[in-house]
């Protein structure tokens, strides 16, 4: 009776420090969720520096600079100056190259923006403010190809598609670095 | 060439300053008027309710509190968002109160707390804008999840969750897409976490402009975020060789995006659907948000609908044109992530006013991006002295921690600072030390990640104000 209770109070012991493999343990994989399709995937975008993402169509300045008159200028202005109204408070697209290093910087699309693609990939995504994603590609391409004229970063003849704007070379294209925090200045 | 001293700024952040500075005036004015009527209790603040605050104790200061209130409810003003107006009776010992689950089955906050968050100026409109978190208001290291920060693109968007999913995809051996139910199915964890926004305190480069901490401050907030960790789903969807960022995408008007380097994914990225014991906040993404611990606010995506997996970073418009901090030499950091360590005390602060000499206990909050916070100091004369600060709880890696520190104020003009050290032994820097790194030519770029010590003056008659020291 003795013996027999130690044995099993060792048993109990032992496998309460080695629970066996019922207990619960790391899973690997659950098998949640489902496959996504490429229909699935479709809908959504994203556009890389390489060009990856941009879908087909193409888009010129002259089309575009209807469409801007007609979509964007309420916000961005006439002259793609921007709109500081309260309320409104759309960015300048235009100008202030040359002076991201003096006492007045103007960081617009043609002095500051890296990428052409970042531009395309943002109208696309969410512009006009009060109707995002209801442009169609090509007119994407054109607002696109219209603000790049009008800053001077590519010839006002050019059509712009998914080959050629990731070749447009912004003007501020190597104007970015990696953080070098943490400031080494304050472990001096 | 003449050095220049200072950061400068473009028009626009200018504009942004300016209209920061009259937004947090018009709020004073607002709660000075609401203050002086409906009499909630508050932390010394600078309004004519003095007699109240110190009455409140005695069974005058109760009687005198609950005519005011009636006077209050009788008169329909306006009862504090978040708060139903009950009749206050004059002794609640003497008859029944109201009755259970008479609010339906989820309770509101008193009548007498009126805080708010404040609509912040840097609005360009209605929907791209930001809101501060009334910090001189908050108790302990947590938010109250109706007063954390926001911070939108694009409105805050109404989503259904039985029809909302993730997509993770790019670089994956399976794409996949997943329901909430889906999501709740995985182990969950729950973690106190900071959110910071890198622009907290952009307009305090160059000369003291905001007034309280809530407008030097207020756009930092702390909750428990419940929810699965990104390693979980990564092993769901298998990566590729050769992964290295990830692009998080929101489902908003703005289609939020920002690139995340996956190695801070795998390490300790949530993907939330819990805040404080509930479901996560509409403004604070619900039903979904990728909480990346420590890093600026702006990449904790809200309303997260798409995870795609890739070897390079996306260089989308907000991690390009925006939240880039533009140097002397007009070239701009870029992927500045990690928030650095920091700390503010919150009483006593901008726009208080001590009622005479005595004791005090200096409190605030401190926290780091990069772990843990390892000790806090204080200072009463703007940065000579320093003594180490209690901590109130033991501190949580990337969550704030509160801290106090007893000090009998003798009546003569002090500056009040707090200085936060982090487990990596990085130091809190003053202004003049950040400055000369980083403002040398500063923009409107390089508004974000202000860091530096605060200072808050003790005027002789008790004043407290912003002031750089």
């Amino acid at each position: 009776m003795c013996t027999r209770s130690i044995i099993f109070g060792a048993a109990a012991a032992l496998f309460l420090l080695f629970p066996g493999p019922s207990r619960s343990q790391a899973v690997e994989h659950y098998g949640f969720g489902s496959p996504a399709s490429p229909e699935d995937l479709s809908k959504y975008f994203a556009i890389q520096p390489n060009g990856h993402g941009l879908p087909p169509g193409s888009g010129t300045a002259q089309t575009g600079a209807q469409l801007f008159a007609e979509r964007c200028t309420a916000c961005h202005g006439e002259h793609l100056e921007g709109n500081p109204t309260r309320g409104i408070g759309g960015d300048k697209l235009l100008g202030g190259r040359g002076t991201l290093n003096t006492k007045t910087p103007v960081k617009t699309v043609e002095s500051y923006w890296p990428y052409a693609t970042t531009l395309f990939d943002y109208i696309k995504r969410a512009m006009p403010m009060n109707a995002p994603g209801s442009l169609s590609n090509d007119e994407v391409y054109s607002i696109t190809t219209y603000i790049l004229s009008q800053a001077k970063i590519i010839q006002p003849g050019e059509t712009i598609n998914a080959s050629t704007l990731p070749k447009v070379e912004m003007p501020n294209r190597n104007g970015f670095f990696p953080d070098p925090r943490p400031e080494v200045q304050l472990y001096h | 060439m003449k050095k220049r001293k200072g950061p400068v700024f473009d028009g626009k952040a200018r504009r942004m300053i300016e209209d920061m500075i009259a937004t947090e005036k018009r709020q004073i004015e607002e709660r000075r008027l609401q203050e002086e009527c409906a009499c909630q209790d508050g932390m010394f603040p600078r309004v004519d309710r003095r007699h109240l605050l110190f009455a409140a104790g005695s069974s005058a200061g109760t009687l005198a509190l609950a005519a005011l209130t009636r006077r209050t409810a009788a008169e329909g003003l306006k009862v504090p968002p978040g708060a139903q107006l009950f009749d206050v009776p004059a002794d609640s010992t003497k008859e029944p109160g109201r009755p259970i689950a008479g609010d339906g089955g989820y309770g509101s906050r008193s009548q007498f707390e009126s805080e708010v968050r404040m609509r912040s100026g840097n609005s360009v409109n209605d929907y791209s804008a930001s809101s501060l978190t009334p910090l001189d208001k908050m108790l302990g290291n947590l938010t109250a999840s109706g007063l954390h920060f926001e911070r939108h693109h694009g409105g805050i968007p109404t989503i259904d969750p039985a029809g909302h999913l993730l997509v993770v995809h790019g670089m994956v051996d399976t794409p996949k897409k997943f329901t909430m139910a889906d999501l709740k199915r995985f182990p969950s964890v729950s973690r106190k976490h900071f959110i910071e926004c890198s622009g907290n305190g952009l307009t305090e480069w160059l000369k003291p402009t905001q007034i309280t901490v809530q407008g030097t401050h207020g756009l930092l907030s702390t909750s428990e975020w419940t929810g699965v960790q990104f390693a979980d789903i990564a092993r769901e969807v298998g990566l590729k060789d050769g992964a290295a960022w990830v692009l998080a995408e929101g489902s908003d008007a703005a289609v939020m995006t920002r690139s995340v380097p996956l190695e801070k994914l795998l390490r300790d990225a949530i993907l939330a659907y819990g805040q404080n014991g509930e479901a996560i906040r509409p403004e604070q993404g619900y039903p979904l948000r990728l909480i990346l611990p420590g890093y600026e606010g702006s990449t904790h995506i809200k309303w997260l609908r798409r995870l795609e997996v890739s070897d390079k970073p996306f260089m989308t418009r907000e991690e390009t044109s925006k939240y880039t901090d533009l140097m002397a030499d007009g070239r701009a950091r870029q992927f500045t992530l990690e928030m650095d360590a920091k700390s503010v005390i919150t009483f006593p602060s901008g726009a208080m006013k001590l009622p005479g000499p005595g004791f005090y206990n200096i409190t605030g909050l401190a926290w780091s991006g990069r772990g843990r916070v390892q000790s806090v100091g204080v200072s009463t004369d703007g940065g000579k002295n320093w003594f180490p600060a209690n901590l109130g709880s033991v501190p949580e890696p990337v969550c704030t921690v509160r801290f106090s520190f007893p000090w009998v104020w003798d009546g003569k003009p002090a500056i009040l600072q707090s200085r936060c050290v982090d487990e990596t032994g990085y130091i809190q820097p003053t202004l003049a030390q950040l400055v000369a790194i980083r403002g040398a030519n500063g923009s409107f770029g390089s508004v974000y990640h202000l860091n530096a010590i605060q200072s808050w003056a003790v005027a002789a008659d008790g004043g407290v104000s912003n002031v750089h020291a």
